[in-house]
């Protein structure tokens, strides 16, 4: 049996870590949920039944809980990355408001390429545009020490003055009073898949799902050989877990902390494709709508691990999709009820992750005791 | 004899209640405690008798700190019971302990550096708003246990300015000022020149006349046969032997403490040195802040020659380490590996043959969380023998790691074990397997085995002189005076960042290396002595 080394959860098996606990967690935040709900008069296990039915009891709200999770996952594997460095990454909400600058750039100004040129040259848009947000932060952390976690908040904050005085003075469509661009061209486009399996002769209801979902899911793969599976990701954790270490077998930590920052930039930014490209088909202001800092509850749900931000990413877009629909059906049930049911699980994922794990201790080491 | 002596002397303090003058000072009986899966003491009874120095021995993991822990009121133990002059006790923290007349003087000090020697004595120990009378009271104490015991401490000396002896002295202070009657010692003299330790034991000897019991925690066989009573054996939680220290020899602990015979000097032949291969030429090197820790440091390394370099901790070892390592930029001087001066940062230095085992293995030589596999790699992961296709190769990398493993008896040999999970001694081996088995030309190695079990340390010393025979040079820093004098062929001393002597080993004197560790110039110190 495996456990874990160091860490509040040390000498627990692995399984228990991995599993169970970000369980035990769920659980928690709905249990506070559960009560919140009775605190206003309904009734906890028909809004649960509706949740759910509103995620995945029908086509359309698959598609919507799946695209929702597209989001999640970049922003999700944006704060794992830097996470693997030892980088607090708060700024994935900037770096993909940025990189839907980019992304828009591409659409608009090199419309004269083909889908599948501009297609690629909007994701490489959007990754270098995310990336160069987050070097800033990332020089400043390397090189002179400032925190990146302060720096990248302020970044979020500069983000979204320059878009908003971009958008309003400068791409903004003439004549057109909308703080947003003019709309992409046709071919510069993401295909939905409910398209896309037209084409192939499968009818499903329509959704803003789109290519992008594919895209986050290589992402997801990407991320997992590079972290655990080449010399540049061993470098990336060796810091992140010792920068001492590091040292001494020549890796330059200032130099991994740059690296990590670029590689969770892009990734942040990557989620503009999704907003922008599959659904909106324009630049329009704050379209980011806090992905970027959910993302973190995603990461720390997922530990930090690929698989698990998958998984972590269907929740949270559950939890959107279903959410969007509890308010529909149950009107005492407001957007901002929804709201509160999210907060409680990222506070649960993540501020209190090690919240049970003395109960678990304990509970595990009887067993094993006796 | 010192018994009957002790038990007239004991004046004193006001705590030195004695409901029967015949009752030991500390009795433990049957002591148990697991944490989880691991059961650190088994059912451990122990018997300190009041007036007298109890040395207890025993390896890393031993259980000695866990037991010491439960008496002063760190952890609490699962079964068995505590008395104090003969009266069952309840310790249920450290404030327990205090009542009860146990104090403490921990391995890494307790104390405020930024604080004067008086604030840190009445730190937690003077209750109320305004501190002036707890601190005449201190003054006052301060001076009279001065008196008593020659513990003298400039009582307003900011701690962070004095030497690490007088520090200790300060947590002696501490514990006394706080009405301890039994002291316990842990690892006391693991920072200290001999001469500072020399005058430990004064010190402690001094306290033992004076009525106070001292239990001295260590693994150092000759201190604990040199200052002690009586001798308890720990192994493996369990505590193995109780013996009289006049009863008993260093092989005799030695073989107890391991549960098997042991070989306590190092065995080997004569040096056959041949060319220079390191050479250090007037090398300065400057710490974090900008002092200079190295000043002008000239030395050379043979082929098949270990060099020592002895020293008290802090003395410009670990910067000299670091900047031959490549780790610390030089600020003057050239260092040359045959001939050749060395490339830049540790990358360079390793290619070129100049194999580096760090002090601290913990933070700097390994990656705890790692696996050991990933941890096996550090310095050399773009060996491009570990790579395929772009990606590194993980099945050759543990086939690498469990050969490594396997030749230097790391236990268990599962490359997939998280680091952490390996005792000290087979986390040591790991970064020499790692070092060695590249067949470096050079090694530089700092404290190979703090905090390494005996059984180890014998391996590790044999692996070194191995790499000496096959023509390598060694230059091995480290604190314990026995491991230099047992390994070197030639020893350096090193005080204030300076060279300050140099010795063939065999010419070598402990009494002379100790007075030049200590900053004394030790030829006339000699001949003041004869």
């Amino acid at each position: 049996m495996t456990t874990i080394a160091t860490g509040p959860a040390a000498g627990l098996p692995r399984w228990a870590v991995l599993a169970l606990l970000p369980l035990l967690n769920l659980l928690a935040a709905f249990a506070v949920s559960g009560l919140v709900v009775l605190l206003i008069g309904e009734d906890p296990w028909r809004v649960v039944r509706i949740l759910l039915w509103g995620a995945f009891g029908f086509e359309e709200a698959i598609g919507y809980t799946l695209f929702y999770a597209t989001n999640f996952i970049f922003t999700g594997l944006a704060v794992a990355v830097a996470f693997h460095c030892g980088l607090f990454n708060i700024g994935g909400e900037g770096q993909a408001y940025i990189g839907g600058l980019g992304v828009a750039l591409v659409c608009l100004h090199l419309d004269f390429l083909p889908f599948a040129l501009i297609v690629p040259a909007a994701v490489v848009g959007a990754a270098l545009f995310g990336a160069a947000w987050a070097f800033v932060p990332a020089f400043l952390q390397a090189y002179r020490g400032s925190h990146v976690v302060i720096t990248t908040i302020m970044f979020n904050f500069i983000a979204a003055a320059l878009m908003v005085y971009l958008l309003v003075n400068v791409m903004s469509e003439p004549g057109s009073m909308q703080p947003e661009t003019r709309a992409f061209p046709p071919h510069a486009r993401l295909p939905f898949v409910h398209e896309i399996l037209a084409t192939l002769g499968i009818e499903v209801a329509a959704s803003p799902l789109n290519l992008s979902f594919v895209w986050a899911l290589l992402c997801s793969a990407f991320v997992w050989l590079f972290i655990w599976h080449t010399g540049a990701g061993y470098r990336l954790r060796t810091v992140g877990f010792s920068p001492p270490a590091a040292l001494y077998g020549g890796i330059s930590p200032a130099r991994q902390v740059v690296v990590a920052m670029l590689v969770s930039g892009a990734l942040a930014g990557c989620m503009s494709l999704n907003e922008l490209m599959g659904v909106q088909h324009r630049l329009l202001l704050e379209f980011s709508a806090g992905y970027g800092f959910a993302g973190i509850a995603v990461a720390l749900m997922g530990r930090g691990h690929p698989a698990g931000i998958v998984l972590a990413s269907l929740l949270f877009g559950a939890l959107y999709q279903g959410g969007a629909e509890l308010s529909f059906e149950i009107p005492r049930i407001t957007r901002d009820m929804v709201v509160v049911i999210q907060g409680l699980v990222i506070l649960f994922a993540g501020a209190l992750e090690y919240l049970f794990v003395p109960a678990l201790r304990a509970a595990l080491l009887r067993r094993s005791a006796s | 004899m010192p018994r009957e002596l002790a038990a007239d002397s004991s004046r004193g303090t006001p705590r030195a209640v004695m409901p029967e003058s015949g009752a030991p000072a500390v009795e433990l009986f049957g002591v148990d405690k697991r944490f989880g899966r691991v059961h650190a003491n088994r059912g451990v009874s122990l018997s300190v008798e009041r007036g007298s120095i109890h040395g207890i021995v025993g390896e890393n993991g031993a259980g000695k700190s866990t037991l010491m822990s439960i008496l002063y009121g760190f952890y609490r133990a699962d079964g068995g019971e505590i008395h104090i002059s003969g009266r069952p006790v309840a310790i249920g923290s450290s404030e327990d302990a205090i009542a009860a007349g146990v104090g403490m003087v921990h391995q890494h000090f307790m104390l405020v550096d930024t604080f004067t020697v008086v604030e840190n004595v009445i730190l937690g120990a003077v209750k109320g708003v305004l501190l002036a009378s707890g601190e005449a009271r201190a003054r006052r104490m301060l001076a009279q246990l001065a008196e008593d015991y020659a513990l003298e401490v400039p009582p307003d000396a900011r701690v962070g300015d004095l030497p690490v002896g007088l520090q200790q002295r300060v947590e002696i202070l501490k514990a006394l000022f706080r009405g301890a009657e039994t002291l316990i010692l842990d690892e006391p003299t693991g920072a200290l020149t001999p001469q500072e330790a020399d005058h430990l034991f004064r010190i402690l000897r001094r306290l033992k006349e004076q009525g106070k019991t001292l239990i001295l925690i260590t693994h150092k066989l000759r201190e604990v046969m040199a200052v002690t009573d009586r001798i308890s054996v720990m192994r493996d939680g369990a505590m193995v032997a109780h013996r009289d220290t006049a009863d008993t020899t260093i092989p005799e602990l030695a073989e107890l403490m391991v549960g098997r015979r042991v070989l306590l000097r190092v065995e080997k032949g004569e040096a056959r040195p041949g060319r220079d291969l390191l050479a250090v030429e007037d090398l300065s090197v400057r710490d974090d802040r900008g002092t200079r820790r190295v000043r002008e440091v000239s030395f050379t390394v043979r082929e098949g020659e270990v060099v020592g370099i002895a020293g008290v901790a802090g003395n410009g070892q670990s910067e000299l380490l670091e900047a031959l390592a490549g780790l610390r930029p030089v600020s003057a001087g050239r260092i040359l590996l045959g001939g050749q001066p060395l490339g830049e940062g540790s990358r360079a230095r390793r290619r070129e043959g100049l194999a580096h085992v760090p002090e601290d293995r913990r933070r700097m030589g390994l990656v705890l969380p790692f696996e050991v596999r990933e941890s096996a790699i550090l310095g050399y992961h773009d060996d491009p023998g570990y790579r395929s296709a772009g990606r590194i190769d993980w099945i050759s990398v543990s086939r690498d790691t469990e050969e490594k493993m396997k030749a230097f008896d790391v236990r268990p040999a599962d490359p997939r074990r998280i680091t952490a999970t390996l005792s000290g001694g087979n986390q040591q081996k790991l970064v020499l397997a790692r070092e060695i088995e590249r067949d470096p030309l050079v090694l530089v190695v700092g404290q190979p085995t703090r905090g390494v079990d005996i059984g180890a340390i014998e391996f590790i010393h044999r692996r070194l002189v191995a790499l000496r025979d096959a023509g390598k040079a060694v230059l091995l820093v480290s604190v314990e005076l026995d491991e230099i004098m047992g390994l070197s062929d030639r020893i350096l001393v090193m005080f204030g960042g300076a060279i300050v002597g140099e010795f063939p080993a065999e010419r070598a004197t402990e009494r002379e290396l100790g007075l030049l560790m200590a900053g004394a110039d030790a030829r006339s110190e000699v001949r003041r002595a004869s």
